[in-house]
């Protein structure tokens, strides 16, 4: 064993929706730093997968550490404090409040002023709100209401949000779902460039092999629940077993998914 | 023990009416989304005309056939207020669609008293259930014998006819989603005319058959509006065997509750409701909510602070408003005080409302708490004025703490609710422990110091308070608190998701708006020099909500023009008419269908329009059901 624990290490996840197991046995782990894959079809337990890392969902059994601590079964907000980012695969903002606002919520949040009666909350960090929306793109949208944004928007200001707590690990549910095909580019590469800059490890979900192929490090693929490759880009492409279960129905439904979302 | 098994079918005699009415106010829900506080109203309207149409109809053919002919006259009714009313309401938020029909519920008050009198009637026995069967020496009314055959049989057949029949189908299918009903070919427009004749129907019938029990009188629509609304909650919104089970609970634990606390039986059904809450916070057989529905464009202009010439207007108003005692008499100045307290306790609830998200419906228990708190001070611990305004909204504080955390747990037409019912039971108590409330007679003689005894003095004060307190909660909108609070409203997922803990937040929420309300009661209670039961009522708590409505619910100013407006003109129509409730009534429909965005609203609509010729969103709520075209 190496003196420093991996960021995160997942050991032998399992959740079970009455006689349906959604995930079993899955474990992997993921370096700071790296930008990890998690694919699967659909129905595969990505996203049970994904809820139980955070804590928005308890696992049966099985142990979430990050950085050698248990985190497995604590709340999504204790998880966050420990410096863990998320994004969701539906977007969820504030919709009435600003964008500026939306991080600067976070922010306050990071510095533990939620309980703070009196201090002004528009002057507070601003600065700081401000450099998070630059980082994404979205400096010239800080003063436009939240609701009105479209939703390759809202999914940079999620990133944006997920970064206000200095987050050692990022969970990102379909980043690019519902995004442009250049948009998706841009946002990933931009993940990409922050993750390696700061050291953060990023774990995301996909439907997009293009995305998946170009900027992961490493990938998993899940199929019914289970655990059936893992590794470099190149290796899961080659897996036989991946192909069967999983590209080959997968790229047919690509092409309809992202005819449907791009129209 | 012959004595117990009395009182125990007793209970289960009274859960018959409680059963129809709550499972008819369950369908209505289930389908519409739609919690129908007029179904009190119904039930009360039933119960009238079967006494009239059983005066006139002779023999047990016209006694039953008036009970069922009155139900179905009600359900005509409520096809009217359906098509009339609730289509232009639906795809409003919850609030507007519960105060719509508190509206309603007010004409219906004015109306019946109008048609039948204010005294109440008792009405016939029902034929073939006249006498009392002998149970061991004690006597059970054979009608008892027949409600409690009544309940179980009408359970069935509503499950017959939801598990039966087509209609059944569709509307069991219209209560997991609607919108797919309607995008698969069905008429939505009659189905939900259909159920809520039906809903309306099972309420009536439940007032009709209550006219051998009990008398009829002109408040019994708000006395079982709130143990239905007990009851749904106990048993789960939208589940009809729920509102059996649990009608036979509550009934049973006011039949037993009686025996342990004569004084404050309510006391047992809200220990019971509590522990439910904290164990099935959705009711023993009901399902969590769904996320509550976004109203598209209903807050698109996000907040900011004033700007420093809307500061110093708003400071020009203050001074112009403080030399009232300059020139307008003792009388004046009285309602002066009234309305200023009166904006305490409109911000108070806006802070909750909008800033929250979290629509009280019982928010005068905290003003009356406070007011209570005054008394119980001033009179019992003989303190001085100064020491009591200070220490007399700590009761309203304490009460928000204790109901707040219970309430948190819950959101949207649940939170309602559960507000309403446990301000009601504030009142109950505050109306029956006779001993250290005075009862109906409440607690007289408190009278401010000398220093702040003379109109002009007790207005200075009630406006500096005011003042204090719009800036104070003001501030709070725009602090950091204020922040993660609008943050909880708007999405409870990414709350969590970034660290907030959103229940305590709320919570935190419920108990400043609570004690702020305790202030206003509490000069309440000196301007007065009295405090009575009717100041934590639900009459006031709904006052409440309509300044906050009529001054425009997405605002952060409007709670105070709202108490300003409503304030001022309800004081002049209860000096102009007798009849102030179906004013009040119709005039809060008419907001809430053509006037939504209140009077800031309104005005902020106005401007926005001049500055840039784009239009804004267009009027969310007159649209009547589209989907269903």
């Amino acid at each position: 064993m190496s003196a420093i624990p991996p960021l995160l290490a997942v050991e032998g996840l399992t959740k079970s929706y009455g006689g349906i197991h959604a995930v079993r046995g899955v474990s992997f782990s993921l370096r700071a730093g790296e930008i990890l894959a998690l694919i699967g079809p659909n129905g595969a337990g990505k996203s049970t997968c994904f809820d139980m890392l955070n804590g928005q969902n308890k696992p049966d059994s099985g142990h979430v550490r990050l950085l050698g601590e248990e985190i497995t079964g604590r709340k999504p907000r204790e998880v966050w404090r420990l410096g863990v980012g998320r994004t969701f695969q539906i977007t969820a903002t504030f919709a009435t409040m600003t964008v500026r606002e939306n991080v600067q919520v976070a922010l306050i949040s990071h510095e533990k002023q939620l309980y703070n009666l009196w201090g002004s909350a528009p002057k507070f960090d601003r600065g700081e709100a401000g450099r998070l929306l630059e980082l994404v793109g979205m400096g010239g949208y800080a003063d436009r209401p939240c609701g009105e944004l479209a939703y390759g928007d809202l999914k940079r200001l999620e990133l944006a949000v997920a970064l206000a707590n200095q987050p050692k690990l990022l969970l990102m549910d379909e980043p690019t779902a519902g995004m442009a095909p250049r948009e998706r580019v841009d946002l990933m590469r931009l993940t990409a460039s922050i993750a390696r800059e700061k050291s953060i490890g990023v774990l995301f979900t996909e439907h997009d092999m293009d995305v998946v192929f170009e900027h992961a490090d490493r990938i998993i693929v899940l199929n019914r629940g289970t655990l059936i490759a893992e590794g470099s880009p190149a290796e899961v492409r080659g897996n036989p077993q991946v192909q069967a279960v999983y590209l080959g129905e997968g790229l047919v439904y690509d092409a309809r998914h992202r005819e449907g979302t791009s129209a | 023990m012959a004595f117990y098994v009395v009182q125990f079918l007793t209970g289960l005699a009274s859960a018959a009416s409680l059963f129809l009415v709550a499972s008819g106010l369950s369908i209505i829900f289930g389908v519409t989304r739609i919690v129908n506080f007029a179904h009190g109203a119904f039930y009360m309207i039933g119960a009238y005309i079967a006494f009239t149409l059983t005066e006139r109809l002779s023999g047990a053919f016209g006694f039953w056939g008036s009970i069922v002919l009155a139900a179905l006259a009600v359900a005509l009714i409520g096809v009217i207020v359906e098509m009339v009313l609730l289509r232009r309401i639906y795809h409003a938020p919850e609030l507007f669609q519960l105060l719509a029909t508190f509206g309603l519920t007010l004409m219906v008050e004015d109306l019946v008293v109008l048609i039948w009198g204010p005294d109440d009637l008792v009405g016939r026995r029902a034929p073939g259930f006249k006498g009392a069967i002998d149970f061991f020496g004690q006597n059970i009314p054979s009608y008892d014998l027949f409600l409690i055959v009544l309940g179980p049989v009408v359970l069935g057949i509503l499950w017959l006819l939801f598990q039966r029949t087509r209609w059944g189908v569709l509307v069991r299918a219209a209560t997991q989603d609607r919108d797919m009903v309607a995008a698969l070919g069905v008429n939505q427009k009659w189905l939900f005319t259909s159920v809520f004749a039906v809903g309306v129907f099972l309420a009536a019938l439940g007032g009709a058959l209550q006219i051998p029990r009990d008398a009829v009188h002109h408040a019994m629509d708000l006395r079982i509006i709130v143990e239905v609304f007990v009851v749904v909650v106990i048993g789960g919104l939208g589940s009809i065997v729920g509102a059996f089970v649990a009608a036979v609970l509550v009934s049973e634990l006011n039949a037993f509750g009686i025996l342990i606390f004569p004084k404050i039986s309510i006391i047992l059904v809200f220990l019971v409701m509590a522990v439910v809450l904290i164990v099935r916070p959705w009711g023993l057989f009901g399902k969590p909510e769904a996320a509550a529905r976004k109203t598209p464009g209903l807050t698109v202009n996000p907040w900011r602070p004033l700007t420093s010439n809307e500061r110093l207007a708003s400071l020009a108003a203050l001074v112009i408003a403080a030399t009232l005692p300059l020139f307008a008499g003792n009388y004046a100045l009285t309602v002066g005080s009234e309305i200023a307290i009166f904006v305490i306790f409109a911000v108070s609830l806006h802070f909750l409302m909008s800033v929250g998200g979290l629509a009280s419906f019982g928010h005068a228990a905290y003003f009356g708490l406070g007011a209570y708190g005054i008394a119980f001070l001033a009179k019992m611990a003989g303190l001085p004025m100064i020491v009591c305004l200070l220490l007399g909204p700590l009761l309203g504080c304490l009460g928000a703490a204790v109901f707040g955390f219970f309430a948190v747990q819950l959101s949207g037409v649940y939170f309602a609710m559960l507000t309403l019912a446990f301000a009601q039971i504030v009142w109950s108590i505050a109306f029956q422990w006779v001993s250290v409330t005075g009862g109906d007679n409440g607690i007289l003689g408190l009278w401010p110091s000398s220093w702040a005894a003379s109109p002009s003095h007790f207005y200075w004060l009630a406006l500096g308070v005011a003042a204090l307190v719009t800036v104070a909660l003001r501030a709070m909108v725009f602090s950091p608190f204020g922040y993660a609070l609008r943050a909880t409203r708007d999405s409870l997922l990414r709350s969590e998701a970034i660290g907030i803990d959103a229940k305590r937040i709320q919570w935190t929420a419920f108990v400043i708006a609570g004690t702020t309300a305790g202030i206003g009661g509490a000069l309440f209670a000196y301007l007065k020099g009295s405090v009575f039961p009717d100041n934590l009522g639900i009459s006031l708590s709904v006052d409440a909500l309509v300044m906050v409505l009529l001054g425009g619910v997405e605002t952060v100013s409007g709670a105070v023009i709202g108490a300003i407006v409503y304030k001022a003109l309800n004081i002049w129509l209860v000096s102009q008419t007798d009849l102030s409730k179906l004013v009040l009534g119709g005039f809060i429909m008419l907001i809430v269908v053509v006037f939504p965005k209140g009077i800031v609203g309104m005005l902020e609509m106005l401007a926005q329009r001049r500055r840039k010729s784009s239009p804004p969103g267009s009027p969310l709520l007159a649209k009547p059901i589209e989907s269903a075209e």
